[in-house]
């Protein structure tokens, strides 16, 4: 079981969290034109790389907020949490 | 009854408490402190079980988890459990054991015939033998071996028992109790670190019980004491034994499984049997220790052939000799010490050791005292059926191919040495990639991926001295980086024999034409030929080669056999072992109950209740419940004999006549707040929402991004900025979820906060053409004529007293409100409704009315909105803007989506109006067409109209709007049923709604 810091509540069991997908996926703006390929992208297309991802993850049995986690999708190693206004580098 | 084989002194078991118990149903007694395992040794037997395959006779081998042999049925305190661990399983009055995997009794069992028949049974004889004809898998093969492989029997009877979970967090855990980890947890405690001991033992000590060694004076076993009690003192430590650290996972978080009661004889109600501890710990020691590993020799299974260290533990622990003419095997100078305790209890052992004549501090002592030492010797094979009766020995040639000379000896037991394994599999769990240490032939830790240290026997360190100072070391580096103090501790003088060099040596050869079997892997019946087979028919991989003898698979995990087992593939194969590689260890290192891991999650206890503030009134009223999410929710209300089909059209149609009240508490609630409220509800649902006046509601369908439904439900407009929505009962929490995503990641720049208010509000709702009556004496100072309250409106009024919320909506179908007053006075208004209603014929409907109300009227619910429609699909494109942008709107352009024939959702009725359609059913054209039949759609919805009473369903179909009037099968191959229907509009009440509106 993965050990998250969620950086509203500190250190947390995995327990508590739900897990959002990539984080880096950008949603096109509403009531703008977008492209049916763009769409499909955003939609349906993610990467899944081996190593370092930055993913979504909710804490849902705390404080709801949402937040990035950058994990080694191999390892489990979590590198960095932020909240979802922060950059992870 | 005396105990032929119990020493008078010796051992460390209470001889004032003897324990009775039997075995295969003969009464034998034991002593408060026994294993199964000691108590059955002390009594002169050792044929405990056949083997898996073969059926050959089996006896113990190990005192410990690495007991491959002796697993056995036993029952006690009401239950019964198989495979029990006899070499582990603490002695209790009553208890019962059985052997298993015989038939029709240990002594004489007819599946002994397979050793026999050996040549029918060789590596992946599964594979090969069982592969055709494919009928026969079911009818013979299969029955044939559950009968021949039984390994135990699981009760059919429920669990009385009870488990626990527990969560803790810890600076350091420690993993072992023996030398190293004792030095370790003391080293950690001095430093103020939170540390969790853990010993799976009952004893603590580990070795230190049976080495014959001293430290800073005291024996092993009064030094381990000594710091036990002394941890035990201190509050900043836990100190567990019968706790086996079974599991490492990932973010150092370790699983413990706790024996709490077994060996209790009396014990509270609340007491559980066993715990299992979730702990998640900064630093952790792997002092796990090594097991011994065996010389491999011919029939080398038979009963009374042990591990040497399980023999000295038997004497040194238990007070039990292993046998009274021993023959000590060995290629290595600890076996000595067993042939020393021997002596010392007046039995002359002899000892055959691989290696050539030399001398060693233990080697001289084993001379001084007279032992029979012979070198270049080894036990060829062992002679006896049930129980080792002599064993034909030789002296081996200088290259050790062939033996120079070959005599027979008598002897009733063989102990036997091939050097020492550590107990890696905690370490390698944790990612730890091992290495291969040429000096103790065996893998030990290489680089940490986790926070893990190994130290003492488990890290390869053998002796005494070494193992304490790696302990305090590590104990006081570890836990000083954590609570950053550091406390001085003078590592203790130690007294321990030096060992000389082992012998690189770990088969016998066979002479000529003999061949009899020479067993690596008991647990699973794998011989030396059986892996020489696998290689020869091209299986290299160390993964493959287990898999297709099933080396190392059983539940012993391979311990005494996996390093003899890569020896010999790395010798056939002319690898060096390290080249060959090891399997991976995987949890739980040892067997544990499923009991454990369910813990309290059982019963009412799987998932949390969820209960209306009206549940006690439903349950007084004979309301029959279901579950609905976690919710508990009233069905139907019974009356008399009625059945569930009785009692829902009853409920039904007195909604339609008079009114009916329905519990709808569980609806999800969110309350939307703030200045962007209506624009990001515009967002959110696929219609307008920019215009909805306050004090009205509206009814909203929300979509995934895949423009795929995702719920529906009304939203009302509470006060300029305040929005009161509600979701169905099951998608709530997505729903809630949903929200929280777009206003925290996608717009943080709306203004809006959203909170579940669900459990805030109970809510009723009252339906049926006399509901406004009723609703006229509810509230006699409101108007709630249709101009005051019309449909989807909305009032706070004054409910005797107490707060109150008015919705006109409907799910029925029929004129209805919706009341909800705050949880606390649910019941209150609950009461009031069911004493004010009773002039209008009220009465109170569940979950299955509310379906066939629902279903009648064609409106949609979770079986139509089931992940895979779109608005079109369930006729709801109507609430679908074309002018504004929403979630998934992009998605509705796909091609896929759009084709003339789409799917669409129909009604159903039977030809012959009588026979109910199942729910599930596949709609075809012609039942007896050509495998396999096309499928036009399914029938989601299935109920009894009361309205026109016959059967109505609702389906979604294929090119369904021009299905209308047409004749086709309902098909249910799982009730066995086909039903020849007639496709009408789903709408099959009142179409034009005209009934919520009146
Ligand atoms: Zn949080």
């Amino acid at each position: 079981m993965l050990y998250i810091k969620c950086p509203y509540c500190g250190l947390r069991a995995q327990k508590e969290f739900s897990y959002g997908g990539d984080a880096t996926v950008k949603r096109p703006n509403i009531n703008e034109e977008v492209s049916s390929k763009d769409w499909d992208n955003f939609v349906y297309m993610r990467k899944s790389p081996r190593g370092k991802h930055v993913e979504l993850w909710q804490h849902i049995a705390g404080c709801r907020q949402w937040i990035k986690v950058q994990r080694d999708t191999a390892t489990h190693e979590i590198f960095q949490t932020a909240k979802v206004t922060e950059e992870i580098r | 009854m005396s105990q032929p084989f119990r020493l008078n002194k010796e051992g460390l078991i209470n001889r004032n408490k003897k324990i009775s118990f039997t075995f295969n149903g003969k009464k034998l007694f034991g002593y408060e402190g026994d294993t199964i395992a000691s108590a059955l040794i002390a009594n002169g037997i050792h044929l405990v079980g056949r083997s898996f395959k073969y059926h050959r006779p089996r006896g113990f081998f190990g005192a410990g988890a690495e007991e491959p042999n002796a697993k056995l049925q036993v029952e006690f305190n009401g239950h019964s459990e198989p495979n029990v661990n006899a070499t582990e399983m603490e002695l209790v009055e009553g208890l019962s054991a059985t052997s298993q995997n015989c038939w029709p009794s240990v002594n004489f069992d007819i599946g002994a015939i397979n050793n026999f028949l050996k040549m029918f049974f060789p590596a992946g004889f599964y594979y090969k033998t069982f592969m055709w004809p494919k009928s026969f898998w079911y009818k013979i093969y299969e029955p044939f071996i559950r009968k021949a492989a039984g390994l135990g029997v699981a009760s059919l009877e429920k669990d009385k028992e009870r488990y626990e979970h527990k969560f803790e967090y810890c600076d350091l855990l420690v993993t072992g109790s023996g030398p190293s980890g004792l030095a370790s947890a003391y080293a950690a405690a001095k430093n103020g670190a939170k540390v969790i001991l853990a010993e799976d033992k009952p004893r603590f000590g580990g070795t230190l019980l049976s080495d014959d060694v001293s430290i800073d004076n005291l024996s092993g076993k009064d030094w381990a004491e000594k710091i036990v009690s002394e941890l035990k003192s201190m509050p900043n430590v836990t100190v567990k034994n019968r706790s086996q650290v079974f599991g490492y996972y990932d973010h150092n978080m370790l699983v413990m499984f706790e024996r709490v009661s077994d060996h209790l004889e009396k014990k509270s109600k609340f007491t559980p049997r066993q715990r299992l501890w979730y702990i998640r710990a900064k630093e952790t020691i792997l002092s796990t220790g090594s097991i011994e590993r065996p010389i491999v020799f011919g029939n080398n299974d038979t009963p009374g052939i042990f591990l040497s260290a399980a023999a000295k533990e038997y004497m040194k622990v238990y007070g039990v000799l292993v046998g009274k003419k021993p023959l000590i095997f060995t290629n290595n100078d600890s076996a000595y010490e067993t042939a020393l305790d021997f002596k010392k209890n007046n039995v002359e052992p002899i000892i055959l050791d691989t290696r050539e004549e030399h001398s060693s501090e233990l080697i001289d002592e084993a001379k001084s005292k007279g032992i029979d030492i012979r070198f270049s010797h080894g036990v060829i094979v062992a002679n006896g059926y049930k129980k080792v009766k002599s064993a034909k020995i030789g002296k081996l040639t200088k290259d050790k191919n062939s033996f120079e000379k070959m005599e027979t000896i008598e002897c009733d037991c063989i102990c036997v040495s091939g050097f020492w394994t550590p107990s890696v599999h905690l370490a390698s769990q944790s990612g730890n990639k091992l290495k291969y240490e040429e000096k103790i032939d065996a893998f030990i830790p290489d680089k940490k991926k986790q926070q893990e240290t190994s130290v003492g026997a488990s890290n390869g360190s053998f002796t005494l001295e070494e193992s304490l100072k790696h302990g305090f070391e590590n104990g006081s580096n570890l836990s000083a980086k954590i609570t950053e103090t550091k406390t001085e501790i003078s590592i203790p003088n130690v007294n321990e024999k030096k060992y000389g060099a082992h012998d690189k040596f770990w088969c016998m050869p066979l002479p000529k034409n003999e061949n009899p079997k020479r067993f690596v892997d008991f647990q699973n019946d794998v011989s030396v030929s059986d892996i020489e087979i696998a290689l020869r028919e091209g299986y290299r991989s160390i993964e493959h080669v287990k898999r297709y003898t099933t080396l190392g698979m059983a539940t012993d995990q391979g311990r005494t056999s996996n390093l003899n087992g890569l020896q010999l593939v790395s010798n056939i194969e002319n690898k060096i072992v390290p080249e060959v590689g090891h399997t991976t260890f995987r949890p739980p290192f040892t067997p544990i109950t499923i009991g454990t891991i369910v813990g309290r999650e059982v019963g009412m206890e799987y998932m949390p209740t969820r209960k209306t503030p009206m549940h006690k009134w439903h349950k007084k009223n004979n309301a029959v419940f279901v579950d609905a999410g976690a919710w508990k929710r009233p069905r139907y209300y019974k009356q008399g004999n009625e059945t569930l089909f009785e009692a829902s059209k009853r409920e039904a149609k007195n909604v339609r006549e008079n009114v009916g009240i329905c519990d709808v508490t569980t609806l999800g609630k969110i309350d939307i707040k703030g200045p962007d409220a209506a624009e990001f509800l515009n967002r959110v649902y696929t219609n307008a929402w920019m215009k909805l006046p306050v004090g009205k509601a509206r009814y909203g369908l929300m979509l995934r991004e895949d423009g795929i439904v995702m719920d529906d439900g009304t939203t009302t407009r509470i006060s300029e900025n305040h929005y009161h929505m509600t979701t169905t009962t099951a998608q709530a929490g997505n729903v809630l979820s949903h929200l929280e995503y777009y206003l925290q990641i996608v717009w943080p720049e709306l203004n809006v906060n959203v909170v579940s208010t669900t459990e805030q509000w109970a809510g009723a709702a009252i339906a049926g053409p006399k509901s406004r009556d009723m609703l006229s004496k509810l509230y006699p100072d409101l108007d709630v004529s249709n101009d005051a309250l019309p449909f989807m409106g909305y009032k706070e009024a004054d409910f005797f007293g107490v707060q109150s919320r008015i919705f006109r909506i409907s799910f029925s179908g029929e004129l209805a409100f919706e009341i909800n007053v705050k949880s606390d006075h649910g019941i209150f208004m609950w009461e009031k409704m069911m004493e004010i209603g009773k002039e209008f014929g009220n009465q109170p409907y569940g979950t299955e009315a509310l379906s066939t109300l629902r279903i009648e009227m064609g409106h949609v619910a979770g079986p139509e909105l089931d992940g895979r429609t779109i608005p079109l699909d369930v006729s709801l494109n109507g609430l679908v803007s074309k002018k504004k942008d929403f979630i998934g709107k992009n998605s509705l352009g796909r091609e896929a989506f759009n084709i003339e024939s789409r799917q669409k959702i129909v009604g159903l009725i039977p030809i012959d109006r009588k026979s109910s359609i199942p729910e599930g059913s596949h709609i075809v054209q012609d039942q007896n067409a050509k495998l396999p039949i096309p499928k036009l759609g399914h029938v989601s919805s299935s109920c009894w109209s009361v309205e026109n009473n016959n059967p109505f369903s609702l389906a979604i179909m294929k090119d369904g709007k021009n299905m209308i009037g047409k004749k086709f099968f309902a098909v249910s191959p799982l009730k066995n049923k086909s039903i020849e229907v007639e496709v009408i509009s789903s709408h099959y009440v009142d179409p034009e709604g005209k009934r919520v509106r009146s």
